[in-house]
């Protein structure tokens, strides 16, 4: 008789709120072994199953991101997938964007998400095995009026995506992008109502996305159904059209 | 263990580690054995060696000592500063 196979490691980095937390709701259920990645300890703890390990950081601090880890290596020894939630929107004309708010974008959205891929990737090459999800952005592939700096952050992470999955495909290693149309969580709790109304009538599916549907997928790419996927940018946005 | 069996049983996991990682015969790993010296040693080898060695030791690596580990005694200097205990 073969013994069962270990719960899947899998860590999730902006997983106190939003797509991040949905995900960690979609991977619990799937019978994953999370470790959960945020600066709110508190809202980490909330949605921990026991056995998960929370880690409280500032994704910004290169040492911080270090550190997590250091954890997974010492606890597990291993890490089977890596979903890279967190990230930062500030929307505004380029005019009015400072360079503080581009390199604050650039930090969290590619930097973090960079370093995450580049320590996972060393823990998953001992088994020859791993998967990587990414979070790009629609706009990031289309653009959007009043967010060059977002855009330009998430068309980085797919540019870094598609890299990866040549360089470490060869080692067992997946890579993927989730590319979010408009997604009702607290980065987009600021549009107005006008503004879901015309992204709505803009959406072929006719309402917005929630993160519960961005989180099926990523469920998707973090199982064995999608051992055959990389490189890849699944657009979860209804069919929106910018 | 014994404070030499413990720096004998290292020297042997580091050399272990690059013959596992490089794909090549335990004899062939001396100290002065340098990246891209021999073919087996490529840039794809050099992320496996990296892997064996956090592996081994249970550490994790910085970048600077992944991009400084350019030999064997390299290695071995690289993994001293991180506590590993060598004859």
């Amino acid at each position: 008789m073969t013994s069962p196979a270990p719960r899947p490691v899998s860590l999730i980095t902006g997983a106190s709120r939003g797509i991040g937390a949905a995900c960690v709701q979609q991977l619990q259920q799937a019978g994953h072994q999370l470790v959960l990645v945020a600066r709110d300890s508190a809202a980490l703890q909330a949605l921990a199953a026991p056995g998960d390990l929370v880690i409280a950081a500032d994704l910004c601090d290169e040492n911080q991101i270090l550190g997590c880890f250091r954890q997974v290596q010492q606890q597990f020894g291993r890490l089977d997938h890596l979903v890279n939630a967190a990230g930062i929107m500030q929307d505004s004309a380029l005019a009015l964007t400072k360079t503080s708010s581009l390199a604050a974008q650039f930090q969290l959205n590619v930097n973090a998400t960079f370093l995450c891929c580049q320590l996972a990737s060393r823990l998953m090459l001992r088994q020859k095995r791993g998967n990587i999800v990414n979070f790009g952005s629609k706009v990031g592939e289309s653009g959007s009026s009043g967010q060059a700096a977002y855009c330009a952050s998430k068309a980085a992470v797919s540019g870094l995506s598609k890299a990866l999955a040549k360089e470490l495909g060869p080692q067992g290693i997946r890579v993927n992008v989730v590319a979010p149309g408009f997604i009702t969580t607290a980065l987009t709790a600021h549009y107005s109502d006008a503004a879901r109304s015309e992204l709505v009538a803009q959406t072929a599916l006719r309402r917005l996305g929630t993160a519960a549907d961005v989180a099926a997928v990523v469920g998707f790419l973090c199982s064995d159904a999608a051992g055959y996927v990389t490189g890849q940018v699944l657009a979860v946005d209804g069919g929106l059209v910018l | 263990m014994q404070h030499h069996e413990l720096q004998q049983s290292n020297e042997q996991k580091l050399l272990q580690a690059f013959a596992t990682a490089l794909a090549v015969d335990l004899a062939l790993i001396t100290d002065t054995l340098a990246y891209n010296s021999i073919a087996q040693w490529d840039s794809t080898a050099h992320m496996l060696l990296i892997a064996e060695l956090e592996n081994s030791f249970n550490l994790m690596l910085d970048t600077d000592d992944i991009i400084d580990m350019s030999s064997v005694a390299k290695a071995r200097q690289i993994l001293t500063r991180h506590g590993v205990v060598f004859g």
